[in-house]
């Protein structure tokens, strides 16, 4: 315990500490000297390409990717063009740029992904220097060309290629530049030399960083903090500037004394640095140089390479990796010589205790006088956080839990939540695993990218155990670890088929979220058809399947499983690819074997296009529906003559389909349409659409009653229907005497009732007497009430014995007619009294 | 604004909320003023989640109905189109677009798909070359729309005709997709029982979506019991009787659309004594329907028999509250008179409101025609002379009386007698294609693929079994005091409520042959509930049902249902849910089929 700042460096008001992280388990020896080295921040991989500018074919350089602990990971020859740079995505993907431009993207294992290209131009200018870049907007790639050009993709998943405007008098490659993103721009700062500009997407402007010292003549190295908000400059003079990247403030300037420019310079910060600095590294020795002037300084013996994390720098060499970074203050507070913090007594307490000594009482008493014990035990917590060895963690956690025995509402969360992440951190700290995060890294790159970054580097156990441990939806958890799993298992070539099915099948069985379409899909890509339709067997949702059916011409499955889905927006979607995709037989075909799909279709035909309906209905020999649609169709024909033609192919349909009734019904139209053409043709009747019943009141109407007399007969109209139209037509028309002939003409099928209330509803009481004698018996009183004769209602009335009249009767009476009421009150009782 | 939605057993707000919320957060989307475009059919249900001043508060200045050609102007940045997914809207869309781009190029465009997005649209839009000048394409998962405390509805209209006549299942994928959305909120449902093929399809896309959503399982304790899917189809005769409750009349007589109805004016007219103009209104008053009202919700299901006593007695009470104020002497009585004056106020328009309702339904109630149409119905329902021609539709014909009309009595005779003699059939549907017209032989014909029309073929007639078993019919209905769900059609108990009043008590398994006899499957489901989500049932608390009408129900379905809730000794309370709220004329108006003719 007592060594835990034997390591710490003074830095104006602070310590700066090397931590050991691995011995490296490569084996590069002077590899690093003279190799092309890519290694990713947040303790990614390293890939490693020696020798990068041999080019005689017979002896390739060798393209090596390691863990960030040295574990090999692959390895294999450069086969492809002069390599400029190695750069890493956020998903730990390989950038390799070449000279002519071309950029190729491999996979953490060395199996090559795909490619793009920097432009046109730069196979002919060439790429002098290039840098990979991250950003909120992805991981981006920078190059200068040999005609002294800058190009920029912010985002190479959504590539888009910007050619920057031109530097004035630049010539080659500027002496150094940085990419800097600020206002969610990406520019270019560079210096020519004695000249410092930015360039952004449409101008190059010159610029002076504020309060550099005159002497300076150029400068010659510069680089940018983690977040882009620092930037440090390094002068021929052997002065280090820093500043604001926006060149707005100047921090310090201080003189290193060395007259060459550093072959690295990384600036070393952390979220709340108290003394943020800038390491230099030259060929035997490494600086750390902070804003109050002072230095600390460290020989190096190996080739080194640093990596610039968002909380200090990584060294990494042939032998052993270390960790670079300023103390966090809560941990200088509890370690500290003779420190009082809270903290820093806790852990003594904590000491005592063990050692089963009173002087934990007397410890713990102080923290409490000063009421600080809560604090005592957040800095314990958070301090363990901080620290890299396990056995640090260790007994600040003790210490820390024993503290909390003494709090009675002190919330525990805290305290759980950093044992269950340390314990996390040291699982994936372990030299074959190999990701040495800090706690502060990983909180900012969260447990969702944790476990990304494990599924890459195929730890699917370990990943798993994570999720489980730290209790994670399966849905975000060990889904995503088994999707991943799954889709590099169907890429083994090496197992059938059958074998990989079920291996899925068994592994991955229903996981929520895990979309067995999506493992299909990655199959397919690897040229595993059937596989890919195994796979989409297991897919409960029908819906997701089809797109991919479909990219694999498997068209009559997708529909059937579009159908399947319930979701008819997918079934037409399907119909709709069939239909181009097919020739129309087979298209008709394929609808006919399934009856929801043909009947969508014709929904769709229904609306859209009224022809391909009837060919439907005709290759199925529907003829009842066809006959139904020439029907329809009929209407829309304008002239008569091809009206007729089409409601008699209608006709020939309903005979086929053996519905006489139908077939009969549309003769008779076409004879009624006939007819009308040839009296609005006579007389200008205007018929032509009218229903039978319209046709004959218009007859009537204009006095035709021969005409109207005929189509009763010849359409075998119902008397009872004819004759309330002849009445209702006749009274309308006040023709009072045809009327009467007209009733006089048979026995009324309607009876005389009608008559009656039909003349009445003309007011004629006196036309309507005449039919009053008429009625039946039973409708007398009904009669009489209608042209208002209440004592002949009430002579029926009494006459048929009947309760219900006489009351109907009685209701209509006025009070006055006292007379009346009582003679139907003396009836009524008679009856009632029998 | 809508608390009528929670005072029920079930919270139906939370369905509403959850809706609003998400059309907020979809409006938010489209940042700065907008004016959103409206396919017509929409505005109804959407009323009833949000009003206008919800859009309002996210910036929507401008409303518009959706037609061909430009766009009417409006300064806003965005436009949005809600629509349904149909081809020919995308086209109008396409040409609003078009015609707008020449003129304007600032305004952002953004489409919004109710109930869901569609590809095939898109791929309409792409086609027409304007899919790239949309901001956003998003979908509004609006498929149960909360309409009541009770209620909800689709509101999709096509429904019946979709399933049944056109074979086309999107109504019903929205229905199992609405009843996950539900049971995202409410619970998983652990029993499902259905009757009909409908019913089944829905069950098992519900089934298959369950597993679809394996791992989020949601640990919501179930507030549904049950749920009962059941087919129009399984009983079509209901519907075409008329309804005899209250609102059942309202909507048999103005039609109640979206929650409110539109009536006649001059009743409404004279309100205000001592007014000097004496204009009478010309708009149709437009009334809202639903619980909110606390005399609505009294009425409404009461036979309309019983709604004139209800009236006046609630007169009474209100008169006697007013009369109280000569009662109050004190400063703290008047005080307390004055605070429950604006509830006696609102109690006594609701009041003036619905005698002038009851007024004009009585006006039609009381008419002959009314009672002779009601006399036929019931012969058919009690199976009197089902097997002839008719001589009342005889006449109506003659008369020439609403087509509708006859369709449903046709219709209506056929179902009770298991098909009519062809004879019988056909002279029917001649007197109808010669009375209105030949175009009409496609209706019948819709009517006939959807069963309510038919040849008899077997000489069994098995209604009246149904009639018996299920005690359809009920001599003595009392229509003051039910004490049976028949009175809800004065003497006929809807068929569709016996099947839930029997599945409640004593199950379906007394009633096998009759089940056998009606179309379709009848079946029962279970769904898993997560460990420690049983519900552990107090002793007398109900049981809570979810009934699923599958292409539509009738306002007097519903009271009968709100009945068996009331009763006492029910031990279950029902929660109604549609495709959409339909009466037989609505229900047959769906179903018909106009040629459009080119010959003036």
């Amino acid at each position: 315990m007592a060594f835990i700042t034997a390591n710490w460096n003074p830095l104006g008001e602070t310590f700066y500490r090397k931590t050991e992280l691995y011995d490296m388990t490569w084996n590069v020896r002077d590899g690093l000297r003279e190799s092309l080295v890519a290694a990713a921040p947040y303790g990614g991989p390293i890939a490693l390409l020696r020798e990068p500018h041999r080019r005689s074919p017979s002896s390739r350089p060798q393209l090596e990717i390691y863990s960030a602990s040295g574990t090999a990971i692959a390895s294999f020859p450069w086969k492809s063009g002069p390599v400029i740079h190695l750069g890493w995505t956020v998903c730990d993907e390989l950038l390799c740029i070449q000279e002519d431009g071309t950029v190729l993207v491999y996979d953490l294992f060395g199996s090559f992904k795909r490619h793009f290209s920097m432009g046109q131009e730069v196979v002919q200018s060439q790429v002098l220097e290039a840098k990979v870049f991250h950003s909120p907007y992805g991981t981006g790639v920078a190059i200068v060309t040999g005609s002294s050009r800058f190009t920029l993709a912010t985002n190479i998943d959504d590539l888009k290629l910007r050619r920057l405007p031109e530097v004035p008098g630049l010539q080659g490659k500027p002496s150094c530049w940085v990419i800097l993103t600020q206002d969610r721009q990406t520019k270019v700062l560079l210096s020519t030399g004695p000249e410092l500009y930015i360039l952004d997407n449409t101008s190059c402007t010159a610029v002076c960083p504020p309060g550099l010292s005159p002497q300076t003549c150029s400068i010659v190295h510069m680089c940018v903090s983690f977040s882009y908000r620092y930037l440090a400059l390094f002068t021929d003079t052997g002065h280090l500037w820093t500043g604001f990247s926006n060149l707005q403030e100047k921090l310090s300037e201080v003189d290193t004394k060395k007259t060459t420019a550093p072959k690295h310079m990384l600036w070393c910060r952390r979220p709340q640095s108290q003394q943020p600095s800038v390491v230099l590294m030259w060929d035997r020795l490494l600086m750390v140089v902070g804003q109050c002037h002072d230095t600390v300084q460290f020989p190096v013996e190996d080739p080194c390479v640093l990596v610039g994390e968002m909380d200090g720098v990584r060294i990494i060499s042939s032998a052993s990796q270390e960790m670079l970074q300023e103390v966090p203050l809560v941990c200088q507070d509890i370690f500290k010589i003779a420190s009082m913090a809270p903290g820093a007594l806790l852990l003594e307490a904590h000491r005592e205790y063990e050692k089963s000594s009173q002087k934990a009482d007397e410890y713990l008493r102080e923290i409490k006088e000063q009421s600080m014990l809560r604090e005592a035990v957040r800095q314990c917590v958070e301090a363990a956080g901080h620290e890299y060895d396990p056995k640090t963690q260790k007994s600040l956690l003790r210490a820390a839990s024993f503290g909390k025995c003494f709090l009675t509402d002190f919330s525990p969360d805290s305290f759980v939540q950093t044992c269950r992440e340390l314990r996390v951190l040291n699982a994936v700290r372990e030299s074959s695993v190999g990701l040495p995060l800090t706690h502060v890294q990983f909180k900012q790159m969260t447990l969702q990218v944790l476990i990304d970054r494990l599924v890459y580097r195929r730890f699917y156990p370990l990943a798993i155990e994570i999720c489980h441990y730290l209790k994670i939806p399966d849905y975000q958890g060990v889904s995503r670890v088994l999707k991943h799993w799954a889709s590099c298992k169907v890429q083994q070539k090496d197992l059938s088929d059958e074998a990989i099915a079920r291996a899925v099948c068994v592994k991955v069985a229903d996981s929520p979220g895990v979309s067995y379409s999506d493992i299909a899909a990655k199959a397919y890509e690897c040229g595993r058809t059937e596989l890919a339709i195994k796979l989409l067997d297991f897919e409960p949702r029908s819906g997701e399947q089809v797109p991919l059916l479909l990219k694999m011409k498997r068209s009559q499955l997708a529909l059937s499983k579009a159908v399947e889905s319930g979701d008819t927006d997918l079934v037409y979607t399907v119909v709709s690819y069939l239909k181009n995709e097919m020739n129309r037989g087979d298209f008709f075909m394929t609808l006919r074997n399934q009856p929801v799909a043909l009947s969508l279709y014709r929904q769709f035909c229904k609306l859209q296009e009224q022809d391909t309906l009837r060919d439907l209905y005709n290759q199925d020999d529907d003829h009842q529906e066809l006959a139904n649609y020439y029907v329809s169709a009929s209407y829309r024909e304008k002239r008569l003559d091809a009206r007729l033609s089409v409601l008699q192919s209608a006709v020939d349909e309903y005979n086929k389909s053996k519905n006489e009734f139908a077939a009969k019904a549309t003769e008779d139209e076409m004879r009624l349409l006939r007819f009308q053409r040839k009296l609005d043709d006579e007389k200008g009747a205007g018929l032509l659409g009218l229903s039978l019943q319209a046709t004959m009141e218009a007859l009537l109407a204009l006095g035709l009653y021969k005409q109207a007399e005929q189509l009763y007969r010849d359409f075998r109209v119902p008397d009872k229907r004819y004759w309330w139209l002849k009445l209702k037509s006749l009274a309308e028309k006040e023709e009072w005497d045809e009327l009467e002939k007209f009733s006089k003409s048979k026995k009324s099928p309607i009876g005389y009732l009608a008559f009656v209330e039909v003349c009445m509803k003309y007011n004629n009481k006196y036309e309507a007497k005449k039919y009053v004698l008429k009625v039946t018996p039973e409708q007398k009183v009904k009669a009489h009430l209608a042209i208002s004769d209440l004592e002949g209602a009430a002579d029926a009335a009494i006459e048929r014995r009947n309760d219900a009249e006489i009351g109907a009767v009685l209701a209509k009476c006025p009070t006055s007619d006292q007379l009346l009421m009582e003679k139907l009150n003396r009836a009524r009782a008679a009856i009632t009294k029998k | 604004m809508a608390a009528h939605l929670s005072y029920g057993k079930v919270n139906l707000n939370i369905l509403r909320e959850a809706a609003r919320k998400e059309l907020r957060e979809f409006l938010d989307k489209c940042a700065g003023s907008k004016a959103i475009v409206w396919d017509e059919y929409l505005t109804g249900p959407f009323g009833l989640i949000a009003q206008y001043s919800l859009l309002k508060e996210h910036e929507v200045e401008k409303m518009f109905t959706l037609k061909s050609g430009k766009l009417p102007s409006a300064d806003v940045k965005n436009i949005i189109f809600f629509v349904r997914p149909r081809l020919e809207l995308m086209d109008i869309i396409a040409e609003n677009v078009f015609s707008e781009d020449k003129m304007h190029s600032s305004r952002d465009f953004h489409i919004l798909f109710v109930p869901r997005r569609s590809m095939l649209c898109e791929q309409r839009l792409k086609e027409q070359g304007v899919l790239g000048s949309f901001i956003n394409i998003d979908e509004y998962i609006l498929d149960l729309i909360p309409y009541d405390g009770d209620l909800l509805s689709m509101e999709y209209e096509s429904a019946f005709r979709e399933c049944y006549l056109e074979n086309d299942q999107t109504s019903l994928y929205h229905t199992a997709k609405g009843l996950m959305t539900l049971q995202a909120l409410y619970g998983t449902i652990p029993q499902i029982y259905g009757k009909g093929d409908c019913a089944r399809h829905v069950a098992n896309m519900m089934l298959r979506m369950k597993r679809e959503f394996a791992g989020t399982q949601n640990q919501i304790l179930p507030v549904f019991d049950t749920l009962l899917l059941l087919d129009r189809n399984v009983d079509l005769l209901t519907p075409l009787a008329t309804q005899l409750t209250y609102e059942g009349l309202i909507d048999e007589i103005y039609g109640i659309q979206n929650g409110y109805v539109k009536l006649p004016p001059e009743k409404f007219a004279q309100k205000k004594q001592g007014e000097a103009s004496r204009d009478l209104p010309t708009e149709p008053k437009k009334l809202p329907l639903n619980s909110a009202e606390e005399l609505y919700a009294e009425i409404r299901d009461k036979n309309f028999n019983a709604v004139g006593t209800a009236l006046s007695k609630k007169a009474k009470i209100i008169s006697a509250a007013f009369e109280e104020r000569h009662n109050a002497k004190t400063v703290g009585e008047i005080k307390q008179f004055v605070s429950q004056l604006p509830h006696m106020q609102a109690a006594r328009s609701s009041l003036a409101n619905h005698t002038s309702v009851a007024e004009l339904i009585k006006d039609i109630t009381t008419s002959e025609a009314f009672f002779d149409n009601l006399t036929v119905e019931q012969e058919f329902m009690t199976g009197v002379d089902t097997d002839k021609v008719n001589t009342y539709i005889e006449d109506c014909i003659a008369l020439k009386d609403p087509l509708i009309k006859i369709l449903r009595l046709v219709c209506m005779q056929s179902v009770c007698n298991n098909g009519l003699k062809q004879k019988v059939l056909d002279y029917y549907k001649r007197e109808i294609l010669q009375t209105y017209g030949f175009e009409h032989i496609l209706t019948l014909n819709n009517l006939e693929k959807v069963g309510l029309l038919k040849p008899q073929t077997s000489s069994r007639n098995n209604y009246p079994t149904i009639r018996k078993t299920l005690k359809l019919w009920m001599e003595d209905a009392n229509e003051q005091n039910p004490n049976d769900i028949s009175y809800v059609y004065s003497g006929y108990a809807p068929l569709s409520i016996r099947l839930t009043q029997v599945l409640a008590r004593p199950g379906w398994r007394s009633i096998e042959e009759v089940l056998k006899m009606l179309p379709g499957p009848h079946f029962e489901e279970r769904q898993q509930l997560p460990p420690g989500l049983h519900k552990k049932r107090q002793q007398g608390e109900n049981r809570t049902t979810l009934v699923f009408f599958l292409g539509g129900v009738t306002y007097a379905e519903i009271a009968a249902l709100r009945f068996l809730s009331q009763m006492e000794d029910s031990g279950m309370e029902y929660i109604i849910a549609t495709t959409k709220l339909v009466n037989g004329t609505t229900w047959i108006k769906s179903l018909m089929d106009r040629p459009e003719s080119q010959t003036p």
